[in-house]
Protein backbone atom coordinates (compact mmCIF):
# COMPACT_ATOMS: atom_id res chain seq x y z
CA UNK A 1 0.00 0.00 0.00
CA UNK A 2 2.86 2.48 0.76
CA UNK A 3 4.58 1.69 -2.48
CA UNK A 4 1.09 2.83 -3.95
CA UNK A 5 1.11 6.28 -2.31
CA UNK A 6 4.54 6.70 -2.77
CA UNK A 7 4.25 6.00 -6.62
CA UNK A 8 0.78 8.10 -7.18
CA UNK A 9 2.68 10.76 -5.16
CA UNK A 10 5.40 10.47 -7.65
CA UNK A 11 3.21 10.60 -10.54
CA UNK A 12 1.50 13.85 -9.07
CA UNK A 13 4.99 15.73 -8.74
CA UNK A 14 5.84 14.99 -12.23
CA UNK A 15 2.52 15.88 -13.41
CA UNK A 16 2.51 19.04 -11.87
CA UNK A 17 5.81 19.60 -12.93
CA UNK A 18 5.35 19.12 -16.75
CA UNK A 19 1.91 21.60 -16.40
CA UNK A 20 3.74 24.57 -14.78
CA UNK A 21 6.89 24.05 -16.99
CA UNK A 22 4.94 23.79 -20.77
CA UNK A 23 1.77 25.62 -19.64
CA UNK A 24 1.59 27.63 -17.06
CA UNK A 25 5.45 29.63 -17.40
CA UNK A 26 5.06 30.20 -20.94
CA UNK A 27 1.41 31.49 -20.75
CA UNK A 28 2.05 33.91 -17.59
CA UNK A 29 4.73 35.22 -20.12
CA UNK A 30 3.02 35.57 -23.40
CA UNK A 31 4.37 32.97 -25.03
CA UNK A 32 3.36 29.36 -26.10
CA UNK A 33 5.18 25.91 -26.61
CA UNK A 34 3.04 25.58 -29.96
CA UNK A 35 1.20 22.29 -28.18
CA UNK A 36 -2.35 23.70 -28.31
CA UNK A 37 -1.79 25.10 -31.68
CA UNK A 38 -1.37 21.18 -32.64
CA UNK A 39 -4.22 20.31 -30.50
CA UNK A 40 -6.59 22.60 -32.62
CA UNK A 41 -4.76 21.62 -35.88
CA UNK A 42 -5.59 17.99 -34.62
CA UNK A 43 -9.10 18.90 -33.99
CA UNK A 44 -10.22 21.27 -37.00
CA UNK A 45 -9.45 18.41 -39.15
CA UNK A 46 -10.73 15.57 -37.11
CA UNK A 47 -14.06 18.07 -36.62
CA UNK A 48 -14.06 18.76 -40.74
CA UNK A 49 -13.67 14.64 -41.13
CA UNK A 50 -16.99 13.92 -38.92
CA UNK A 51 -18.69 16.94 -40.92
CA UNK A 52 -18.10 15.63 -44.35
CA UNK A 53 -19.12 11.83 -43.15
CA UNK A 54 -22.03 13.01 -41.97
CA UNK A 55 -23.25 14.79 -45.05
CA UNK A 56 -22.51 11.77 -46.76
CA UNK A 57 -24.43 9.38 -45.34
CA UNK A 58 -27.28 11.71 -45.22
CA UNK A 59 -26.87 11.74 -48.91
CA UNK A 60 -26.61 8.63 -49.46
CA UNK A 61 -30.11 8.04 -47.66
CA UNK A 62 -31.31 10.33 -49.70
CA UNK A 63 -32.57 12.71 -46.85
CA UNK A 64 -32.10 16.08 -46.61
CA UNK A 65 -31.32 17.21 -43.05
CA UNK A 66 -32.52 20.27 -42.41
CA UNK A 67 -29.99 23.44 -42.44
CA UNK A 68 -30.75 24.86 -39.08
CA UNK A 69 -29.76 28.22 -40.35
CA UNK A 70 -33.11 28.61 -42.10
CA UNK A 71 -36.02 29.23 -39.60
CA UNK A 72 -39.30 26.86 -39.83
CA UNK A 73 -41.09 29.21 -41.34
CA UNK A 74 -40.41 32.23 -44.09
CA UNK A 75 -41.65 35.01 -42.89
CA UNK A 76 -43.90 37.77 -44.84
CA UNK A 77 -42.39 41.54 -44.01
CA UNK A 78 -44.60 43.57 -44.23
CA UNK A 79 -45.62 46.39 -42.18
CA UNK A 80 -49.19 46.92 -40.32
CA UNK A 81 -50.10 49.18 -42.88
CA UNK A 82 -49.24 47.39 -45.87
CA UNK A 83 -50.85 44.33 -44.70
CA UNK A 84 -54.20 45.75 -43.77
CA UNK A 85 -54.51 47.84 -46.69
CA UNK A 86 -54.39 44.63 -49.31
CA UNK A 87 -56.83 42.99 -46.76
CA UNK A 88 -59.16 45.83 -47.27
CA UNK A 89 -58.29 46.20 -50.90
CA UNK A 90 -61.71 43.99 -51.62
CA UNK A 91 -64.00 46.75 -49.94
CA UNK A 92 -64.58 50.01 -51.47
CA UNK A 93 -63.15 53.01 -49.13
CA UNK A 94 -65.46 55.02 -46.98
CA UNK A 95 -65.19 58.77 -48.30
CA UNK A 96 -64.14 60.04 -44.45
CA UNK A 97 -62.87 58.40 -41.56
CA UNK A 98 -60.79 54.98 -40.93
CA UNK A 99 -61.79 51.77 -41.92
CA UNK A 100 -62.20 48.40 -40.36
CA UNK A 101 -63.16 44.90 -41.69
CA UNK A 102 -63.63 41.21 -40.32
CA UNK A 103 -60.87 40.13 -42.05
CA UNK A 104 -58.33 42.27 -40.28
CA UNK A 105 -58.23 39.68 -37.42
CA UNK A 106 -56.66 38.24 -40.37
CA UNK A 107 -53.03 39.78 -40.10
CA UNK A 108 -52.87 39.65 -36.20
CA UNK A 109 -54.05 35.93 -36.17
CA UNK A 110 -51.05 34.91 -38.32
CA UNK A 111 -48.25 37.08 -36.56
CA UNK A 112 -49.52 35.64 -33.56
CA UNK A 113 -49.14 31.85 -35.10
CA UNK A 114 -45.64 33.04 -36.68
CA UNK A 115 -44.56 34.00 -33.89
CA UNK A 116 -45.90 30.68 -31.80
CA UNK A 117 -43.71 28.75 -33.82
CA UNK A 118 -40.59 31.33 -34.28
CA UNK A 119 -39.93 34.03 -32.65
CA UNK A 120 -37.14 36.52 -31.94
CA UNK A 121 -36.72 36.72 -28.26
CA UNK A 122 -37.18 33.10 -26.38
CA UNK A 123 -34.66 31.28 -28.87
CA UNK A 124 -31.98 34.07 -27.21
CA UNK A 125 -31.98 32.64 -23.87
CA UNK A 126 -31.43 29.18 -25.11
CA UNK A 127 -27.98 27.52 -26.87
CA UNK A 128 -27.63 28.06 -30.55
CA UNK A 129 -28.08 25.10 -32.72
CA UNK A 130 -25.40 23.48 -34.64
CA UNK A 131 -25.74 23.33 -38.31
CA UNK A 132 -23.59 19.92 -37.81
CA UNK A 133 -23.24 17.93 -34.93
CA UNK A 134 -19.15 18.35 -33.41
CA UNK A 135 -18.96 15.02 -31.35
CA UNK A 136 -20.60 16.11 -27.89
CA UNK A 137 -22.78 14.58 -26.29
CA UNK A 138 -24.51 17.56 -25.09
CA UNK A 139 -25.52 18.77 -28.22
CA UNK A 140 -26.79 15.73 -30.03
CA UNK A 141 -30.33 16.35 -30.66
CA UNK A 142 -31.75 14.75 -33.87
CA UNK A 143 -28.48 12.88 -34.98
CA UNK A 144 -28.55 8.80 -35.74
CA UNK A 145 -26.05 6.31 -35.54
CA UNK A 146 -23.73 7.22 -38.64
CA UNK A 147 -21.00 5.02 -39.44
CA UNK A 148 -18.69 2.91 -36.55
CA UNK A 149 -15.45 4.98 -37.25
CA UNK A 150 -17.65 8.18 -36.28
CA UNK A 151 -18.96 6.32 -33.04
CA UNK A 152 -15.80 5.20 -32.16
CA UNK A 153 -14.23 8.79 -32.79
CA UNK A 154 -16.40 9.84 -30.34
CA UNK A 155 -16.07 7.35 -27.64
CA UNK A 156 -12.30 8.65 -28.12
CA UNK A 157 -13.20 12.06 -28.15
CA UNK A 158 -15.40 11.22 -24.87
CA UNK A 159 -12.01 10.09 -22.99
CA UNK A 160 -9.75 12.98 -24.19
CA UNK A 161 -12.11 14.97 -22.58
CA UNK A 162 -12.78 13.69 -19.79
CA UNK A 163 -10.10 11.76 -18.43
CA UNK A 164 -7.02 14.25 -19.75
CA UNK A 165 -8.31 17.34 -20.77
CA UNK A 166 -10.39 18.21 -18.12
CA UNK A 167 -8.03 17.22 -14.94
CA UNK A 168 -5.63 19.34 -16.51
CA UNK A 169 -7.62 22.40 -17.37
CA UNK A 170 -9.29 22.18 -13.64
CA UNK A 171 -5.67 22.15 -12.09
CA UNK A 172 -4.91 24.80 -14.34
CA UNK A 173 -7.66 27.14 -13.47
CA UNK A 174 -7.47 26.36 -9.20
CA UNK A 175 -3.56 27.63 -10.26
CA UNK A 176 -4.81 30.26 -11.57
CA UNK A 177 -6.96 31.58 -9.11
CA UNK A 178 -5.26 31.23 -5.65
CA UNK A 179 -2.15 32.97 -7.67
CA UNK A 180 -4.65 35.61 -8.63
CA UNK A 181 -5.47 35.80 -4.95
CA UNK A 182 -2.18 35.39 -3.46
CA UNK A 183 -0.91 37.65 -6.23
CA UNK A 184 -3.00 40.66 -6.00
CA UNK A 185 -2.89 40.33 -1.91
CA UNK A 186 0.81 40.25 -1.90
CA UNK A 187 1.29 43.58 -4.17
CA UNK A 188 -1.53 45.10 -1.99
CA UNK A 189 0.39 45.39 0.96
CA UNK A 190 2.87 47.64 -1.26
CA UNK A 191 2.57 51.13 -0.60
CA UNK A 192 1.56 53.46 -3.74
CA UNK A 193 4.53 53.63 -5.59
CA UNK A 194 4.20 53.70 -9.25
CA UNK A 195 6.33 49.93 -9.27
CA UNK A 196 2.34 48.90 -7.41
CA UNK A 197 0.64 49.73 -10.63
CA UNK A 198 2.99 48.20 -12.98
CA UNK A 199 2.92 44.75 -10.15
CA UNK A 200 -0.56 44.77 -9.83
CA UNK A 201 -1.17 44.30 -13.80
CA UNK A 202 1.33 42.27 -14.35
CA UNK A 203 -0.73 39.89 -11.91
CA UNK A 204 -3.86 40.04 -12.95
CA UNK A 205 -2.96 39.77 -16.70
CA UNK A 206 -0.62 36.82 -15.88
CA UNK A 207 -3.41 34.73 -13.32
CA UNK A 208 -5.67 35.60 -16.56
CA UNK A 209 -3.71 33.99 -19.09
CA UNK A 210 -3.44 30.99 -16.91
CA UNK A 211 -7.18 30.68 -16.50
CA UNK A 212 -7.64 31.09 -19.93
CA UNK A 213 -5.13 28.45 -20.86
CA UNK A 214 -6.96 26.81 -18.02
CA UNK A 215 -10.37 26.63 -20.87
CA UNK A 216 -8.11 25.81 -23.41
CA UNK A 217 -9.07 29.44 -25.20
CA UNK A 218 -7.82 30.40 -28.45
CA UNK A 219 -8.41 34.48 -28.64
CA UNK A 220 -7.69 35.96 -31.91
CA UNK A 221 -7.90 39.60 -31.19
CA UNK A 222 -8.78 42.28 -33.89
CA UNK A 223 -7.98 45.80 -34.35
CA UNK A 224 -5.92 46.34 -31.27
CA UNK A 225 -4.78 49.92 -31.70
CA UNK A 226 -8.50 51.17 -30.59
CA UNK A 227 -7.84 48.96 -26.96
CA UNK A 228 -9.94 50.61 -24.30
CA UNK A 229 -7.65 53.57 -22.17
CA UNK A 230 -7.74 54.94 -19.05
CA UNK A 231 -10.57 56.95 -17.90
CA UNK A 232 -13.16 54.88 -20.63
CA UNK A 233 -15.63 52.82 -20.42
CA UNK A 234 -15.36 49.54 -21.89
CA UNK A 235 -18.84 47.53 -23.70
CA UNK A 236 -19.04 44.66 -24.45
CA UNK A 237 -21.78 41.90 -25.99
CA UNK A 238 -22.29 39.25 -22.94
CA UNK A 239 -22.64 35.55 -23.50
CA UNK A 240 -21.08 34.11 -20.26
CA UNK A 241 -18.44 34.99 -17.27
CA UNK A 242 -16.00 33.58 -19.07
CA UNK A 243 -16.14 36.86 -21.16
CA UNK A 244 -14.18 38.69 -18.24
CA UNK A 245 -11.32 36.02 -18.92
CA UNK A 246 -11.27 36.34 -22.71
CA UNK A 247 -10.89 40.49 -22.21
CA UNK A 248 -8.74 40.91 -19.06
CA UNK A 249 -6.31 38.88 -20.68
CA UNK A 250 -5.23 41.17 -23.06
CA UNK A 251 -5.34 43.92 -20.57
CA UNK A 252 -6.87 45.28 -17.30
CA UNK A 253 -9.73 46.75 -16.20
CA UNK A 254 -11.75 47.53 -13.37
CA UNK A 255 -14.57 45.40 -12.51
CA UNK A 256 -18.24 46.81 -11.79
CA UNK A 257 -20.44 44.13 -9.81
CA UNK A 258 -22.50 43.10 -6.92
CA UNK A 259 -20.22 42.27 -4.05
CA UNK A 260 -20.83 38.27 -3.31
CA UNK A 261 -20.24 35.96 -0.37
CA UNK A 262 -17.96 32.67 -0.41
CA UNK A 263 -15.11 32.27 -3.20
CA UNK A 264 -16.29 34.77 -4.98
CA UNK A 265 -16.01 37.33 -2.53
CA UNK A 266 -12.74 36.30 -1.37
CA UNK A 267 -11.16 37.16 -4.91
CA UNK A 268 -13.16 40.44 -4.98
CA UNK A 269 -11.31 41.61 -1.72
CA UNK A 270 -8.52 40.05 -2.99
CA UNK A 271 -8.56 42.21 -6.24
CA UNK A 272 -9.82 45.38 -4.76
CA UNK A 273 -6.49 45.27 -2.61
CA UNK A 274 -3.90 45.87 -5.20
CA UNK A 275 -5.97 47.88 -7.65
CA UNK A 276 -9.53 49.87 -7.18
CA UNK A 277 -12.32 47.72 -8.39
CA UNK A 278 -16.03 49.54 -8.33
CA UNK A 279 -18.09 46.57 -5.96
CA UNK A 280 -21.54 47.25 -4.64
CA UNK A 281 -23.59 46.12 -1.96
CA UNK A 282 -26.98 44.67 -3.27
CA UNK A 283 -28.67 47.67 -1.48
CA UNK A 284 -26.55 50.11 -3.31
CA UNK A 285 -27.40 48.74 -6.96
CA UNK A 286 -30.97 49.73 -6.24
CA UNK A 287 -29.97 53.78 -5.83
CA UNK A 288 -29.30 54.77 -9.39
CA UNK A 289 -27.85 57.69 -8.40
CA UNK A 290 -25.28 56.70 -6.66
CA UNK A 291 -23.92 53.77 -9.19
CA UNK A 292 -23.98 56.49 -11.77
CA UNK A 293 -21.91 58.70 -8.92
CA UNK A 294 -19.58 56.08 -8.10
CA UNK A 295 -18.85 55.20 -11.93
CA UNK A 296 -18.26 58.75 -12.67
CA UNK A 297 -15.64 59.26 -9.67
CA UNK A 298 -13.83 56.10 -11.34
CA UNK A 299 -13.77 57.42 -14.80
CA UNK A 300 -13.03 60.98 -13.70
CA UNK A 301 -9.73 60.02 -11.98
CA UNK A 302 -7.31 59.51 -14.83
CA UNK A 303 -5.04 56.63 -13.68
CA UNK A 304 -7.63 54.33 -12.62
CA UNK A 305 -7.90 51.83 -15.01
CA UNK A 306 -10.89 51.19 -17.60
CA UNK A 307 -13.74 50.04 -16.49
CA UNK A 308 -15.75 47.11 -17.84
CA UNK A 309 -19.34 47.03 -18.32
CA UNK A 310 -21.54 44.56 -19.74
CA UNK A 311 -24.90 46.80 -20.32
CA UNK A 312 -27.34 43.79 -21.43
CA UNK A 313 -27.39 43.07 -18.21
CA UNK A 314 -27.78 39.28 -18.67
CA UNK A 315 -26.04 36.41 -20.91
CA UNK A 316 -27.13 36.00 -24.55
CA UNK A 317 -26.36 33.18 -26.17
CA UNK A 318 -23.98 34.77 -28.86
CA UNK A 319 -26.60 35.22 -31.88
CA UNK A 320 -27.72 38.38 -31.17
CA UNK A 321 -27.23 41.89 -29.37
CA UNK A 322 -29.97 42.68 -27.41
CA UNK A 323 -30.99 46.25 -25.84
CA UNK A 324 -28.28 48.05 -23.60
CA UNK A 325 -29.17 49.31 -20.82
CA UNK A 326 -28.49 53.34 -20.68
CA UNK A 327 -27.01 53.62 -17.11
CA UNK A 328 -23.36 53.56 -18.65
CA UNK A 329 -23.80 55.78 -21.29
CA UNK A 330 -25.38 58.63 -19.23
CA UNK A 331 -21.85 59.00 -18.13
CA UNK A 332 -20.47 61.18 -20.46
CA UNK A 333 -16.95 59.60 -20.87
CA UNK A 334 -15.67 57.66 -23.91
CA UNK A 335 -17.32 54.69 -25.16
CA UNK A 336 -15.02 51.77 -26.35
CA UNK A 337 -17.15 49.16 -28.11
CA UNK A 338 -16.10 45.79 -28.41
CA UNK A 339 -17.83 42.75 -30.23
CA UNK A 340 -17.08 38.83 -28.35
CA UNK A 341 -17.98 36.01 -31.07
CA UNK A 342 -17.66 32.45 -30.07
CA UNK A 343 -17.51 29.68 -32.45
CA UNK A 344 -19.73 27.27 -30.99
CA UNK A 345 -18.42 24.13 -32.83
CA UNK A 346 -15.92 23.44 -30.41
CA UNK A 347 -17.94 24.54 -27.07
CA UNK A 348 -20.84 26.47 -26.54
CA UNK A 349 -20.00 29.34 -23.94
CA UNK A 350 -23.29 30.62 -23.35
CA UNK A 351 -24.41 29.89 -19.67
CA UNK A 352 -27.86 29.54 -19.08
CA UNK A 353 -28.25 30.02 -15.97
CA UNK A 354 -31.58 29.07 -15.35
CA UNK A 355 -30.62 25.23 -16.56
CA UNK A 356 -26.71 25.05 -14.81
CA UNK A 357 -25.82 26.43 -11.96
CA UNK A 358 -21.82 28.20 -11.80
CA UNK A 359 -19.69 25.19 -11.08
CA UNK A 360 -22.45 22.48 -13.59
CA UNK A 361 -21.14 25.38 -15.93
CA UNK A 362 -17.86 25.45 -15.64
CA UNK A 363 -17.00 21.75 -15.72
CA UNK A 364 -19.11 21.56 -19.23
CA UNK A 365 -16.60 24.61 -19.91
CA UNK A 366 -13.67 21.77 -18.98
CA UNK A 367 -15.22 19.53 -20.83
CA UNK A 368 -15.54 20.81 -24.43
CA UNK A 369 -13.52 20.40 -27.20
CA UNK A 370 -12.28 24.34 -26.68
CA UNK A 371 -13.20 27.80 -26.54
CA UNK A 372 -12.45 29.42 -29.85
CA UNK A 373 -13.30 33.31 -30.20
CA UNK A 374 -12.96 36.24 -31.99
CA UNK A 375 -12.19 39.76 -30.32
CA UNK A 376 -12.93 42.94 -31.82
CA UNK A 377 -12.05 46.31 -30.50
CA UNK A 378 -13.76 49.08 -32.46
CA UNK A 379 -12.93 53.06 -32.56
CA UNK A 380 -14.10 54.70 -29.69
CA UNK A 381 -17.20 56.51 -29.35
CA UNK A 382 -18.96 59.57 -27.82
CA UNK A 383 -22.50 61.14 -27.44
CA UNK A 384 -23.57 63.15 -30.14
CA UNK A 385 -24.92 66.61 -29.69
CA UNK A 386 -28.96 65.92 -29.64
CA UNK A 387 -28.42 62.50 -28.85
CA UNK A 388 -29.72 61.00 -25.95
CA UNK A 389 -28.64 58.41 -23.54
CA UNK A 390 -30.84 55.72 -25.49
CA UNK A 391 -30.09 56.64 -29.05
CA UNK A 392 -26.22 56.81 -28.18
CA UNK A 393 -26.92 53.16 -26.52
CA UNK A 394 -28.40 51.93 -29.53
CA UNK A 395 -25.80 53.19 -31.74
CA UNK A 396 -23.40 51.57 -30.23
CA UNK A 397 -25.28 48.28 -30.31
CA UNK A 398 -25.99 48.05 -34.17
CA UNK A 399 -21.96 48.74 -34.07
CA UNK A 400 -21.43 46.34 -32.10
CA UNK A 401 -23.72 43.90 -33.28
CA UNK A 402 -22.93 44.58 -36.96
CA UNK A 403 -19.21 43.67 -36.19
CA UNK A 404 -19.74 39.96 -34.70
CA UNK A 405 -21.66 39.45 -37.36
CA UNK A 406 -25.16 39.21 -34.58
CA UNK A 407 -28.45 40.19 -34.99
CA UNK A 408 -29.37 43.33 -33.46
CA UNK A 409 -32.40 42.84 -31.44
CA UNK A 410 -34.29 46.17 -29.89
CA UNK A 411 -36.19 43.49 -27.00
CA UNK A 412 -34.80 43.48 -23.39
CA UNK A 413 -32.71 40.58 -22.21
CA UNK A 414 -34.64 41.10 -19.18
CA UNK A 415 -37.41 38.96 -20.80
CA UNK A 416 -35.33 36.09 -20.49
CA UNK A 417 -37.35 36.08 -16.80
CA UNK A 418 -39.73 38.50 -16.68
CA UNK A 419 -42.74 39.83 -18.62
CA UNK A 420 -43.21 42.44 -21.47
CA UNK A 421 -44.39 45.58 -20.20
CA UNK A 422 -47.97 46.53 -21.04
CA UNK A 423 -46.77 49.89 -22.67
CA UNK A 424 -45.42 47.82 -25.70
CA UNK A 425 -48.87 45.98 -25.99
CA UNK A 426 -50.87 49.38 -26.05
CA UNK A 427 -48.08 50.73 -28.75
CA UNK A 428 -49.65 48.08 -30.75
CA UNK A 429 -52.95 48.28 -29.68
CA UNK A 430 -52.94 52.37 -31.11
CA UNK A 431 -51.38 51.31 -33.91
CA UNK A 432 -53.91 49.24 -35.54
CA UNK A 433 -57.01 51.93 -33.50
CA UNK A 434 -54.98 54.51 -35.61
CA UNK A 435 -55.88 52.71 -38.77
CA UNK A 436 -59.48 52.29 -37.76
CA UNK A 437 -60.13 56.01 -36.51
CA UNK A 438 -58.12 57.57 -38.94
CA UNK A 439 -58.94 61.24 -39.34
CA UNK A 440 -58.20 62.89 -42.77
CA UNK A 441 -56.17 65.66 -40.76
CA UNK A 442 -53.30 63.58 -40.43
CA UNK B 1 -29.43 21.37 -25.73
CA UNK B 2 -29.47 17.60 -25.98
CA UNK B 3 -31.31 16.81 -22.99
CA UNK B 4 -33.59 19.21 -23.43
CA UNK B 5 -36.73 16.75 -24.36
CA UNK B 6 -38.46 15.35 -21.37
CA UNK B 7 -39.62 12.59 -24.03
CA UNK B 8 -38.55 11.72 -27.65
CA UNK B 9 -41.28 11.72 -30.59
CA UNK B 10 -42.23 8.09 -31.20
CA UNK B 11 -41.77 7.03 -35.23
CA UNK B 12 -45.77 6.08 -34.95
CA UNK B 13 -46.49 9.08 -33.84
CA UNK B 14 -44.90 10.94 -36.12
CA UNK B 15 -46.85 9.10 -38.98
CA UNK B 16 -50.09 9.50 -37.19
CA UNK B 17 -49.59 13.41 -37.10
CA UNK B 18 -48.52 13.18 -40.76
CA UNK B 19 -51.57 12.23 -41.93
CA UNK B 20 -53.92 14.05 -39.08
CA UNK B 21 -51.98 17.61 -40.31
CA UNK B 22 -50.60 17.18 -43.24
CA UNK B 23 -46.92 18.26 -41.69
CA UNK B 24 -43.36 16.88 -43.75
CA UNK B 25 -41.48 14.42 -41.18
CA UNK B 26 -38.71 16.76 -40.43
CA UNK B 27 -41.17 20.14 -40.13
CA UNK B 28 -42.88 17.87 -37.37
CA UNK B 29 -39.77 17.21 -35.56
CA UNK B 30 -38.61 20.92 -35.65
CA UNK B 31 -41.98 21.92 -34.49
CA UNK B 32 -41.72 19.05 -31.84
CA UNK B 33 -38.22 20.44 -30.69
CA UNK B 34 -40.25 24.58 -30.34
CA UNK B 35 -43.11 22.63 -28.44
CA UNK B 36 -40.41 21.07 -26.06
CA UNK B 37 -38.51 24.51 -25.88
CA UNK B 38 -41.68 26.49 -25.07
CA UNK B 39 -42.65 23.98 -22.23
CA UNK B 40 -40.68 25.23 -19.36
CA UNK B 41 -42.56 22.85 -16.65
CA UNK B 42 -41.17 19.90 -18.68
CA UNK B 43 -44.45 18.18 -18.42
CA UNK B 44 -45.11 17.32 -22.31
CA UNK B 45 -48.01 20.02 -22.46
CA UNK B 46 -47.98 23.73 -22.62
CA UNK B 47 -50.16 25.88 -20.69
CA UNK B 48 -51.40 29.50 -21.22
CA UNK B 49 -48.38 31.32 -19.48
CA UNK B 50 -46.15 29.02 -21.63
CA UNK B 51 -47.13 31.11 -24.27
CA UNK B 52 -47.39 34.60 -23.04
CA UNK B 53 -43.91 33.78 -21.93
CA UNK B 54 -43.53 35.14 -25.88
CA UNK B 55 -42.69 38.60 -26.20
CA UNK B 56 -44.32 38.97 -29.93
CA UNK B 57 -47.46 37.29 -28.90
CA UNK B 58 -47.67 39.08 -25.96
CA UNK B 59 -48.08 42.14 -27.81
CA UNK B 60 -50.32 41.22 -30.11
CA UNK B 61 -53.75 42.49 -29.71
CA UNK B 62 -55.37 39.48 -30.70
CA UNK B 63 -52.80 37.04 -28.38
CA UNK B 64 -55.04 36.39 -25.59
CA UNK B 65 -58.01 35.03 -28.10
CA UNK B 66 -54.72 33.39 -30.46
CA UNK B 67 -53.78 31.11 -27.21
CA UNK B 68 -57.64 30.42 -26.73
CA UNK B 69 -57.49 28.95 -29.58
CA UNK B 70 -55.12 26.12 -28.63
CA UNK B 71 -56.60 24.94 -26.04
CA UNK B 72 -59.58 22.73 -26.42
CA UNK B 73 -63.12 23.83 -24.43
CA UNK B 74 -62.39 23.94 -20.35
CA UNK B 75 -58.88 22.57 -20.38
CA UNK B 76 -55.88 24.28 -19.49
CA UNK B 77 -53.15 22.17 -21.21
CA UNK B 78 -52.66 21.66 -24.58
CA UNK B 79 -50.56 18.63 -25.75
CA UNK B 80 -48.01 18.17 -28.98
CA UNK B 81 -50.90 16.77 -31.24
CA UNK B 82 -53.40 19.30 -30.26
CA UNK B 83 -50.48 21.75 -30.87
CA UNK B 84 -50.09 20.37 -34.11
CA UNK B 85 -53.72 20.20 -35.21
CA UNK B 86 -54.04 23.89 -34.20
CA UNK B 87 -50.89 24.95 -36.64
CA UNK B 88 -52.11 22.80 -39.37
CA UNK B 89 -54.45 24.96 -39.93
CA UNK B 90 -52.18 27.33 -41.38
CA UNK B 91 -50.32 24.94 -43.83
CA UNK B 92 -50.88 26.49 -47.24
CA UNK B 93 -53.21 24.54 -49.36
CA UNK B 94 -51.09 22.31 -52.21
CA UNK B 95 -52.50 22.12 -55.54
CA UNK B 96 -52.76 18.66 -55.32
CA UNK B 97 -54.94 18.69 -52.35
CA UNK B 98 -57.51 20.68 -54.06
CA UNK B 99 -58.99 18.17 -56.22
CA UNK B 100 -59.18 15.59 -53.92
CA UNK B 101 -62.05 13.31 -53.85
CA UNK B 102 -64.50 15.26 -52.48
CA UNK B 103 -66.22 12.43 -50.10
CA UNK B 104 -62.82 12.34 -47.89
CA UNK B 105 -62.62 14.16 -44.89
CA UNK B 106 -61.70 17.60 -45.24
CA UNK B 107 -58.10 18.16 -44.52
CA UNK B 108 -57.39 20.96 -41.56
CA UNK B 109 -55.72 23.52 -43.52
CA UNK B 110 -58.54 23.61 -45.96
CA UNK B 111 -60.11 26.98 -47.06
CA UNK B 112 -63.18 26.97 -44.75
CA UNK B 113 -61.41 25.18 -41.56
CA UNK B 114 -59.37 28.49 -41.94
CA UNK B 115 -62.14 30.82 -42.21
CA UNK B 116 -63.82 28.45 -39.19
CA UNK B 117 -60.45 29.00 -36.89
CA UNK B 118 -60.91 32.98 -37.83
CA UNK B 119 -64.52 33.24 -37.18
CA UNK B 120 -63.88 31.57 -33.51
CA UNK B 121 -61.78 34.41 -32.63
CA UNK B 122 -64.40 36.48 -33.14
CA UNK B 123 -66.89 34.46 -31.13
CA UNK B 124 -65.82 34.74 -27.73
CA UNK B 125 -68.84 33.00 -26.11
CA UNK B 126 -68.43 29.49 -28.59
CA UNK B 127 -72.27 30.01 -29.71
CA UNK B 128 -71.29 29.88 -33.10
CA UNK B 129 -73.28 33.42 -34.00
CA UNK B 130 -71.64 36.80 -35.37
CA UNK B 131 -73.50 38.90 -37.78
CA UNK B 132 -74.22 36.45 -40.94
CA UNK B 133 -74.35 39.46 -44.10
CA UNK B 134 -71.12 41.09 -42.96
CA UNK B 135 -69.12 37.65 -42.65
CA UNK B 136 -70.42 36.53 -46.40
CA UNK B 137 -69.88 40.08 -48.03
CA UNK B 138 -66.08 40.66 -46.31
CA UNK B 139 -64.54 37.12 -46.94
CA UNK B 140 -66.30 36.97 -50.76
CA UNK B 141 -63.37 38.49 -52.06
CA UNK B 142 -60.42 38.12 -49.57
CA UNK B 143 -57.64 35.86 -50.82
CA UNK B 144 -58.14 33.16 -47.90
CA UNK B 145 -55.78 30.69 -49.22
CA UNK B 146 -53.00 32.81 -48.99
CA UNK B 147 -53.39 35.22 -45.86
CA UNK B 148 -54.20 32.74 -43.36
CA UNK B 149 -51.16 30.32 -44.43
CA UNK B 150 -47.80 30.32 -43.23
CA UNK B 151 -45.29 29.22 -45.47
CA UNK B 152 -43.48 26.27 -43.30
CA UNK B 153 -39.83 25.17 -44.54
CA UNK B 154 -38.57 22.34 -45.08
Amino acid sequence: MDVFWAGALWALKIWLYLIILLIMIPSMFGFSLGISEIYMTILVKTLEWATLNIQKANSDEGTLKPSSSNGLIQRENGSMEKELEELRRSRPKPPVGGDFTLSDCFYFIRQGIESIVDDQVTQRFTSEELVSWNLLTRTNNDFQYISLKLTLVYGLGIIVRYCILAPLRITLTVIGVSWLVIGTSAVGLLPNWRIKFWLSELVHVMCYRICARGLSATIRYHNRENKPKKGGICVANHTSPIDIVILCTDGCYAMVGQVHGGLMGIIQRAMVRSCPHVWFERSEMKDRHLVTKRLKDHVNDKKKLPILIFPEGTCINNTSVMMFKKGSFEIGTTIYPVAIKYDPKFGDAFWNSSKHSMVSYLLRMMTSWALVCNVWYLPAMHQQEGEDAVQFANRVKSAIAHQGGLVDLQWDGGLKRAKVKETFKEQQQKKYSNMVVRDDSN
Amino acid sequence: MGSRASRLLREEEIEEIKKETGFSHSQITRLYSRFTSLDKGENGTLSREDFQRIPELAINPLGDRIINAFFPEGEDQVNFRGFMRTLAHFRPIEDNEKNKNPSATEPLNSRTNKLLFAFRLYDLDRDDKISRDELLQVLEKVDVEQKMSIRFLH
